[in-house]
């Protein structure tokens, strides 16, 4: 296909995700019937894009993002309801189907340009459009991003579009100025002639309609079911047994496959000996697949045990050879080489960190690292595919499916119109459902079998050991004290950038920053791991600054809060969670508190562990956290998702740790990659903090990156000891 | 042939018979309640009970259990014929319904083993202290971290048995029909050595 141009954007393909869709529902000539054939059924009318009224008056929200137990299926159609004015007890959902008319990869690889998306943009919808286009790129679930992309610039623009549409369709009938019509729990009224009708009655009639160029946002005091408490539509199914995930995909002569890739990534099969495997009973096919070999049988039984009888043998090279031993004597080679060649990549720069801490009396100096880190989902990865009547058909819970369905048509050379995607409930995703490894893999396996339908489930190990990870890392600091104690010069030197850009830097005031890194690459692949690079610097920049408060002897929160006088609302959240833990309280004899603070994904959480080490182990009592996320559009949501990631961070700060010999990954499963179980989970108690009118930070990923370094603050306020690596099990 | 009951209903089975229960309940019997999370008894996102006894299924080969009583996540609920509809009404266990009403599940993949490890608790001890469920609970990992969740849930379930027993005339049924004998401990310990929970169970008690 060639180069897409703007028309082409506005008319072809604009049902990308977000807002275009909607840009095309409210635009003259959309396309409303088109996608009416994809998602309308028996009398339903679908009003935009984005929503359906059915013929009992009750709303049916289309959410494209994918749910992993972030509850978007639920906050999405919360946003577009209130704006719609709908009534919440009819209101339900349906996910998009992955569909060109809701997808299109074309439009896609032009967002992953962002310099030309304005220009596609531009003399469209007074500026909306530009703001979609920006964060296109994000149309992934994941980045903190549905809520405050997808539901603020497309699902809240919708329902207000709808309900403006209605209103000028009741307008038409009623004959009387659209301004004196209201809405109000999906039903229409004219107060002056006591008219009123349900949504239903008008439907029709809007479906036609052009709609606004620029529908009117609720205002806070307008909201009617945003920022509340409502229960989730995925959770009945999840206490019953009967939620569909990726792993319970069924389908008619479906078969069996277990895979077993080459321990050492890079390594390819060199030698397969399948005689033994063969004659297992169930036996179908054994297929290549470079990097490793596959086996489908009758029943995922008689495929593991054939798998086990396979012998393969792998290619070799220099990453045989490495552990997480000598990757973290490469990383401080590769940061004294950049240092000694003055080849360091600046990240941030203000004032002369060098200079301040050349001309200083006394240099504080540390040295901080992270092991490497699996996702551990639930729910191993797995895909079904089934290549039939000229189709490659896929169901997987998948965090990108545009992106998945992309990869398949370039590596296999296939139509992309060719491939469905079936987009399930996610097991969890963590960043680990973004990668594409495993629907290759399905992909490849169905391909060996046409016709046949074939469901690939990884094993745990196979999980645990084919992972794409949060990377070891290695940080370094210096920095020097001015004469009132708060840091004048803050050096920081890293290795292996990733995202997001702003994840070492600082939220206090600090005259001179020097913050650089140094790629020293290894052959262990990389994956997002919930708040990607963020979780590493948060433990990272936290501890400093909490050893600099130490030097100074000031007080680790007081020391904090002298910083922050420029950013109130960061000082704010810092203050709540000082008051809500009793920042300084008397606590029985060794025990402790330990404070941090991170921004990430544009919300600001302060977190403060009450720790027992009575015992001598760490025992984490209580852990408080208030966020600031701007305003929060599920309250209960936004809190379970800072209770699940503390969990997630304090199973990683506790005991996470992934090991490399030998070039490849140690730990296989759950007995030695550890998680937090019920008997050490602590209480946590949640604050949130609506500052602003819009939903400014995300929700799936900040609660992270605090909690590490709030434990080994606490560690040190109670023993004097300083974790400058994780995991704190190696410690203490 | 093998034969095995699963939620009241016994079934002939021809499969081999080192296949994990697991495997039979989920691809045979197309129970996919149940669910794979790691196939060493260190997860419990299988778990299922064995008359009455939580069990990982992903170790106990189906023949140690043949003609013995399973129950799986589809089999705790209360069901029963509408005669109006002729349809099969459903009704929650009293854990599932306080699973709904503390919002406990986020992905939801373990959940079917954390209401089960939470159902033989409460029929055991209708009344668990915290540490009960420490111990109780500690085998089923939530990587999505809901434990204080699951924790204010089972508190909250204890509390509407323990209201429901008070219902019970004194002359009719005794509150032990909530308390199950129970033959082995369903328990986790996870200070012990990999894999070694209910290693009997799991070789076919």
């Amino acid at each position: 296909m060639g180069k897409w141009t703007r028309r082409a954007f506005l008319t072809t393909g604009a049902l990308v995700g977000g807002g275009l869709i909607v840009g095309v529902a409210i635009r003259p000539g959309h396309r409303t019937p088109k996608l009416a054939g994809l998602v309308e059924k028996d009398g339903e009318t679908l009003v935009n894009a984005w929503v359906k009224i059915l013929p009992d008056n009750s709303i049916r929200v289309i959410v494209p993002h994918a749910e992993m137990g972030q509850g978007v299926h639920t906050v999405l159609p919360m946003m577009l309801a209130d704006e719609m004015d709908a009534d919440w007890k009819t209101v339900s959902m349906e996910q998009a189907p992955a569909d060109d008319e809701y997808a299109s990869k074309d439009i896609v690889r032009e967002f992953a340009l962002p310099s030309q998306a304005p220009g596609m943009v531009e003399d469209t919808l007074n500026g909306v459009f530009l703001k979609i286009a920006q964060t296109m790129s994000l149309q992934i679930t994941g980045g903190s991003f549905s809520v405050r992309g997808t539901g603020t610039w497309s699902m809240r623009v919708a329902g207000a579009a709808a309900r403006e549409i209605l209103i000028e369709a009741a307008a038409d009938e009623w004959q009387v100025p659209s301004s004196e019509i209201r809405a109000e729990n999906s039903y229409l009224f004219h107060d002056k002639s006591n008219k009123s009708e349900p949504f239903i009655a008008f439907a029709k009639a809007a479906a036609g309609k052009q709609g606004p160029t620029q529908p009117k946002l609720k205002t806070p005091d307008q909201f009617k079911i945003m920022g509340k408490h409502v229960e989730r539509f995925d959770i009945p199914a999840k206490v019953d047994g009967s939620a569909v995930f990726g792993v319970d995909i069924e389908l008619p002569g479906m078969k069996y496959a277990c895979v077993k890739s080459a321990p050492v990534f890079g390594n390819t099969v060199s030698s397969i000996d399948s005689v033994a495997a063969e004659e297992m009973a169930g036996f179908i096919k054994l297929v290549n697949l470079g990097s490793g070999v596959g086996v489908i049988a009758d029943s995922y039984w008689q495929a593991k045990k054939a798998l086990d009888k396979v012998k393969v043998t792998y290619t070799e090279n220099d990453s045989n050879r490495a552990s997480s031993e000598t990757m973290f004597e490469q990383f401080g080679k590769s940061m004294d080489a950049a240092i000694a060649g003055g080849n360091e990549e600046d990240d941030f720069k203000v004032g002369n960190a060098r200079k301040v801490l050349a001309k200083s009396k006394k240099v504080i100096e540390a040295e901080y690292r992270v092991p490497h880190l699996a996702h551990a989902t639930m729910e191993p990865m797995n895909c079904t595919a089934w290549a039939h009547d000229g189709q490659l058909e896929i169901w997987a819970g998948l965090q990108n499916p545009l992106g998945i369905r992309n990869l398949l048509a370039d590596q296999f050379e296939l139509d992309r119109d060719s491939i469905v995607i079936n987009n399930v409930y996610l097991g969890g995703g963590f960043g680990r459902r973004a990668m594409d490894d495993y629907p290759v893999q399905g992909a490849k396996l169905a391909l060996a079998l046409p016709g046949v339908p074939v469901k690939m489930i990884w094993s745990r190990e196979e999980d645990t050991q084919q992972d794409f990870y949060r990377p070891a890392i290695m940080s370094r600091f210096k920095a020097s004290l001015g004469v009132n104690g708060l840091p004048e010069a803050w050096e920081n030197q890293f290795v292996d950038k990733h995202e997001p850009v702003e994840a070492p830097t600082i939220p206090y005031a600090v005259e001179n920053q020097y913050i650089h890194y140094t790629d020293s690459p290894t052959h262990i692949r990389f994956g997002p791991w919930r708040s990607v690079d963020h979780t590493q610097h948060a433990f990272f920049t936290e501890s400093f600054i909490d050893e600099l408060a130490a030097e100074a002897g000031v007080d680790p929160y007081q020391y904090r809060y002298d910083l922050l006088s420029h950013d109130l609302r960061a000082r704010n959240v810092l203050e709540a969670a000082a008051n809500m833990a009793t920042w300084g309280k008397p606590l029985p004899e060794g025990w402790g508190q330990g404070i941090a603070l991170h921004r990430s994904f544009n919300t600001i959480v302060a977190e403060i562990v009450d720790l027992d080490m009575s015992s001598g182990k760490p025992r984490v009592a209580t852990v408080y956290c208030v966020a600031d996320p701007g305003f929060a559009m599920s309250s209960d949501g936004f809190k379970a998702q800072m209770e699940s990631g503390i969990i997630y961070g304090l199973s990683a700060a506790l005991h996470g740790e992934i090991n490399i010999k030998d070039g490849a990954v140690v730990e296989s499963n759950f007995h030695n990659y550890k998680m937090l179980r019920m008997n050490d989970a602590p209480t946590i108690e949640v604050e949130i903090i609506n500052s602003g009118d819009i939903s400014l930070g995300g929700g799936g990923e900040p609660g992270t990156p605090p909690i590490a370094p709030a434990l080994t603050n606490a560690i040190f306020a109670i023993t004097g000891k300083r974790i400058r690596e994780l995991p704190v099990s190696k410690h203490v | 042939m093998l034969e095995i009951t699963v939620n009241d209903i016994s079934y002939q089975l021809d499969v081999e018979p080192d296949t994990p229960l697991l495997w039979v309940v989920r691809d045979e019997l197309k129970l996919k309640g149940t669910k794979f999370g790691c196939g060493m008894a260190q997860c419990g996102a299988c778990t299922v009970h064995l008359d009455g006894v939580p069990i990982r299924s992903c170790v106990t080969p189906v023949s140690s259990v043949a003609g013995r009583s399973i129950t799986t996540i589809e089999g705790i609920g209360e069901q029963s014929e509408n005669q109006q509809t002729a349809k099969l009404d459903k009704k929650l266990h009293v854990v599932q319904q306080a699973w709904i009403d503390e919002q406990v599940p986020q992905c939801g993949y373990c959940q079917s083993g954390q209401v089960m490890s939470a159902v033989a608790l409460l029929e055991k001890n209708p009344q668990p202290t915290d540490d009960d469920i420490d111990k109780a609970m500690a085998g089923n990992v939530c990587r999505c971290g809901m434990y204080g969740r699951i924790r204010t849930a089972i508190h909250s379930a204890s509390a509407k048995l323990a209201k429901e027993i008070i219902l019970i005339p004194a002359d009719e049924k005794p509150a032990e029909v909530l308390v199950k004998p129970t033959a082995a401990e369903g328990s986790f310990d996870p200070t012990a050595a990999e894999g070694s929970i209910n290693p009997t169970i799991a070789e076919g008690s």
